[in-house]
């Protein structure tokens, strides 16, 4: 199958706010190692495509270090002003000019946690999709997807060409070999300049969420703990 | 003014309790600005379904019945809301953020062009403005964040608001809409449904959700959680780490890649408290965690923390709980 992974750049959540690290949103990096495997055994390719500021580079080296075969850098330096109605609009009118087999997005933006890009795009471009798969396979045309639903996993045989977003239950991407490193280096990456894109949506402000108020922790003999924990549950709570 | 439509998810043969959350925040926000509340339904017994709504402030309800919309496809659901929106032209579209909801939003958007606020913990209209406050980085920070476009689709996560049933009885209109799906249509066609066994309570609507983390270990750990669980009512909860090992199901994966639940209490059982993980859950409104590590960071979001072992510490809550409880 001819892949096409949409990678974003995120700040790295785990880190605390100050650092600024960023790093491959791990659904996405999910959705490489995923076209990685189905095409383990063929010559099929696997071409990148990232919005972001020029210093994002870096991420999509990580991703064709992984063993993806071209990258497409779309230039956009305000990243954070996109959302995700532009981003989507950005990559349609790169891919609509290219044909492919399967066009795989992550899940959610780790940062945005919005969701909505994968759907946006495939509406975009008309073609068939499936969100939050947990698990891949390819035979022939035809691409078999799990994606994980309300009250349980779904099983879809999808036609291609088609879309899907990728969940992080799906694998786990492997780290670069020193030999995809420097074969990474030396990969031409096709840049363009981005054009600004039209939002539908705008953040206005972020803040911490409230706190939870500070609790009460037990330690000692777990029948001492365990009537402590009973007494407050019943007494204070009111929950049992 | 134009109205507020509400998507009416259904599961286990009811119209979910957080689309009756999702109905009664729209319903306050209907009756402040004079805005009609709509809820649509979209299911082979929707007619029977409907009745729900009504007393949760729908003053008009929409029944698109057709088995197609039984098993979750995307296709015939975004058409089957497409034809609903068009009839009823509304201002705003809510629906609880479920994963079914989760998978069509973006593309109905774009269909509708519509903007999509998905996941919010809160929201408003306010003069040309949808407003909305919503968890990211998963759920460090919150977002506050607006549209001024005509069309806003909103979903909604569970626990933001109460669900308030009004027993008065309040007139309610029964629209049937007609709707035909032409399969041959579909290129994606669904396989089959792999359903975990024995889920007795939904996990998303639990008060009570028992959730279990790496520090369960094994089989024996399990049998703690599974008696816990059945003495209490609640739903089975896990972290990623044991969905991982195929110790629990990943339907029980709560969390940014898991659910979202805010249940009335939360046992965190072996959980260290990945940021990943209370994203999921740090909505609840007590929340009791046991862990050997006093310095583990589910002690900073626990109402009640238990240092210890939970190999010792489960079996003695169990049956103590019994005793209360039976
Ligand atoms: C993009 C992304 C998305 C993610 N999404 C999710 C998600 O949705 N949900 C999720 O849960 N995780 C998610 N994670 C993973 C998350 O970062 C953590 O790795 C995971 O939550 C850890 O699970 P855990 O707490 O069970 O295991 P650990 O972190 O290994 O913690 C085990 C805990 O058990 C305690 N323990 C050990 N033995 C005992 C005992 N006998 N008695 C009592 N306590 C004991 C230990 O002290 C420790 O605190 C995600 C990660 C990423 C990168
Ligand atoms: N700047 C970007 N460049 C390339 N792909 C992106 C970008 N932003 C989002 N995506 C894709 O869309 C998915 C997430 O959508 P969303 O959560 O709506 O931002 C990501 O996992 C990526 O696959």
């Amino acid at each position: 199958m001819n892949f096409c992974v949409c990678i974003k750049q995120v700040p790295d959540v785990q880190a605390s706010v100050q650092t600024g690290r960023m790093v491959l949103n791990a659904y996405d990096a999910s959705a490489v190692e995923e076209a990685l495997v189905i095409n383990a055994n063929n010559a099929d390719s696997i071409d990148l495509i990232l919005i972001g500021p020029s210093s994002a580079t870096e991420t999509i080296r990580k991703a064709l270090a992984m063993g993806a075969t071209n990258a497409t850098h779309i230039v956009v330096d305000e990243i954070a002003a996109l959302d995700s109605f532009a981003v989507s609009n950005l990559l349609a009118a790169h891919l609509k000019g290219h044909k492919y087999d399967v066009i795989l997005t992550g899940k959610q933006s780790q940062d945005s946690d919005a969701g909505l890009a994968g759907g946006m795009l495939a509406e975009l471009l008309g073609l068939p999709f499936a969100t939050n798969a947990v698990g891949m396979r390819a035979v022939e045309n035809i691409l078999e997807v799990t994606r994980q639903g309300d009250t349980g996993q779904e099983m879809l045989e999808m036609i291609t060409p088609c879309l899907v977003t990728c969940s992080n239950d799906m694998n786990n991407p492997r780290i670069p070999s020193l030999k995809g490193i420097m074969g990474a280096k030396r990969t031409v990456i096709t840049t363009t300049q981005g054009a600004p894109g039209i939002t539908r949506t705008v953040v206005t402000r972020t803040f911490p969420p409230s706190a939870r108020e500070a609790g009460i922790k037990f330690e000692g003999e777990p029948e001492e703990i365990v009537a402590l924990l009973l007494d407050k549950l019943q007494a204070e709570a009111g929950v049992l | 003014m134009s109205s507020i439509l509400v998507i009416l998810s259904v599961q286990d043969g009811r119209v979910k309790r957080s689309s009756l959350e999702a109905l009664s925040r729209a319903s306050a926000l209907g009756k402040a600005e004079k805005r009609e509340v709509i809820g649509v339904v979209l299911h082979s017994n929707a007619l029977s379904l409907a009745i729900d709504a009504v007393h949760y402030g729908a003053t008009k309800v929409f029944c698109v019945s057709n088995r197609i919309f039984d098993s979750h496809l995307n296709p015939p659901l975004i058409a089957g809301i497409a034809s609903v929106v068009e009839l009823v032209k509304p201002r705003l579209v809510v629906a609880a953020s479920t994963e079914s909801v989760k998978d069509i939003i973006g593309a109905l958007a774009i269909r509708m062009d519509a903007a999509a606020l998905p996941d919010v913990a809160s929201f408003e209209i306010s003069g040309d403005h949808v407003l909305c406050e919503r968890p990211v980085m998963a759920a460090k920070m919150m977002a506050s964040t607006q549209s001024s476009n005509p069309l806003v689709f909103v979903s909604l996560r569970s626990g933001s608001y109460e669900a308030i049933r009004s027993e008065s009885e309040t007139s309610c209109e029964i629209v049937e809409v007609p709707f035909e799906f032409d399969v041959s249509t579909l290129s994606a066609t669904l396989r089959e449904i792999v359903t975990t066994t024995g889920e007795a309570v939904d996990l998303t609507e639990a008060k009570v959700v028992v959730a279990a983390g790496r520090g369960v270990k094994d089989a024996t750990g399990k049998a703690l959680i599974d008696e816990l669980a059945s003495i209490t009512g609640a739903a089975i909860g896990a972290s990623r780490a044991v969905v991982e090992t195929g110790l629990f199901p990943a339907t029980a994966q709560i969390g940014q890649t898991g659910k979202v639940v805010s249940p009335e209490l939360y046992f965190a059982i072996g959980i260290s408290g990945a940021i990943q993980h209370v994203a999921g859950m740090s909505n609840s409104r007590i929340i009791v965690a046991i862990n050997k590590d006093a310095d583990a960071p589910i002690f900073d979001v626990a109402t009640y923390g238990l240092v210890g072992d939970c190999f010792k510490i489960l079996p003695i809550l169990n049956a103590e709980l019994k005793k209360i409880l039976s």
